[in-house]
């Protein structure tokens, strides 16, 4: 234990920039206990933390998501159904593109190779909801059982939130072009040397991509750490509140961010107090469901797939937010 | 001809964009470079993974920046 302890201290919260961190804005003659002392070395420490991890992260899950192209991930979920494909396919959603943008693709590639809705939304629910880079920066920010618990409820969602859409019989309510486009068989296989190339450029693409929203996302929590009193944010967003994980979801949906960007946000609001539930309800919003992302989907589906689908993530999240906030003294 | 690139604007899809360029003219062919970014066009190629690129109507590779040499052999 306490060379596991020792190991995630230092490198997964890396406790030693912390502490350099601290010596730092010491060094230039702020105070660390003080308001702005306190401020700069939450920025500081929580940029570069996160720059560093998200680099390192990507490349290796890049490698991984090499061997999985859509393509593959199509065929292997070809002629399944039931839970267990449910399943699989929710699975096979976390280790595919981490962006948003690459899921109308992928459902017009699915839908038109004659997968069953079910099987599709598992995958387009879990894809952004749950991706390993997240899960690692969970642990890193939080503990091993709060990511854990995290990936176990996203996966959820998504297998159910899945045979729902499947179970409502709406395989007519998809844009009648969808299954007129040709389904394009074979896949590349890569080399090695191109499989390093496709993980640095992905390292290089995600974080040209999501730098601005990772920077705004510790600012704002660096705001919220050390600025507001934390009897504001409890009144709003308190445990004892029965409104916290609607309003946490509510506020959560518009937002288009990366999961990278709400992690600052979500480790300062626990700071104050929030619960668990209601941190967790919020990143989920942001990160399954956006307005961008919501509008791309109503292209190719009809406004009432498009409300169920909405309507049972949004379900979901709120049922995994209550949840979590009842169970929360299992974690903390 | 018409060479498309199908690829919502990252980095490889601008390589590819110059080395589908660059094949034409050492082909000696009048392309004609066509980049398409709207998600919903690049699905009805059947694209999961981008880049992609069309000649003339047709998808010739998908989800890899293909040198000028590969891309020649392809006009």
């Amino acid at each position: 234990m306490s060379i596991f302890g020792w190991l995630n201290d230092q490198v997964l919260r890396m406790q030693w920039l912390s502490d350099l961190v601290t010596a730092g804005v010491a060094a230039v003659g702020l105070d660390p206990a003080s308001r702005l002392g306190g401020s700069v070395q939450f920025f500081v420490y929580d940029v570069i933390k996160i720059f560093i991890l998200l680099s390192v992260l990507i490349f290796a899950i890049s490698w991984v998501q090499s061997f999985f192209p859509p393509e593959r991930t199509r065929r292997i979920l070809g002629g399944r159904s039931g839970i267990w494909a449910n399943t699989l396919a929710a699975l096979l959603g976390t280790i595919t593109p981490f962006c948003s943008c690459s899921s109308i693709p992928i459902f017009i590639g699915f839908t038109a190779a004659g997968l069953p809705l079910a099987i599709t939304f598992s995958f387009l629910i879990s894809s952004p909801l749950v991706d390993l880079a997240s899960v690692i920066l969970l642990a890193s920010i939080f503990s091993w059982p709060i990511a854990l618990a995290y990936v176990v409820v996203g996966l959820i969602v998504a297998i159910v939130g899945g045979t729902l859409i499947g179970r409502a019989g709406m395989e007519d309510q998809v844009a009648a072009f969808v299954r007129d486009v040709p389904v394009q068989e074979g896949e590349h296989v890569l080399t090695r040397g191109e499989r390093m190339e496709f993980a640095r450029d992905q390292v290089v693409e995600i974080i040209q991509r999501v730098w601005p929203y990772v920077l705004i996302g510790v600012g704002i929590g660096a705001a919220i750490h050390n600025w507001v009193p934390a009897e504001i944010i409890t009144a709003l967003l308190g445990q004892d509140k029965w409104w916290s994980v609607p309003l946490a979801t509510l506020i959560g949906i518009p937002m288009y961010a990366d999961i990278f960007g709400t992690l600052p946000i979500a480790e300062a609001l626990v700071g104050k107090g929030v619960g668990l539930g209601t941190v967790l309800a919020f990143m989920m919003a942001v990160t399954a469901l956006s307005l961008p992302s919501l509008v791309m989907l109503k292209r190719v589906v009809s406004m009432r797939l498009l409300l169920l689908f909405l309507a049972v993530v949004t379900g979901g999240i709120l049922g995994i937010g209550m949840l979590f906030n009842a169970i929360t003294h299992w974690f903390i | 001809m018409i060479i498309k690139i199908l690829g919502s604007g990252c980095r490889k899809c601008v390589t590819l964009a110059e080395n589908a360029k660059a094949a034409a003219e050492a082909a000696g062919k009048q392309a004609e470079i066509v980049k398409v970014t709207d998600m919903a066009q690049i699905a009805g190629y059947g694209v999961m993974s981008t880049p992609g690129l069309v000649i003339d109507e047709k998808l010739v590779s998908a989800g890899k920046v293909l040198t000028a040499e590969e891309i020649g052999r392809l006009l």
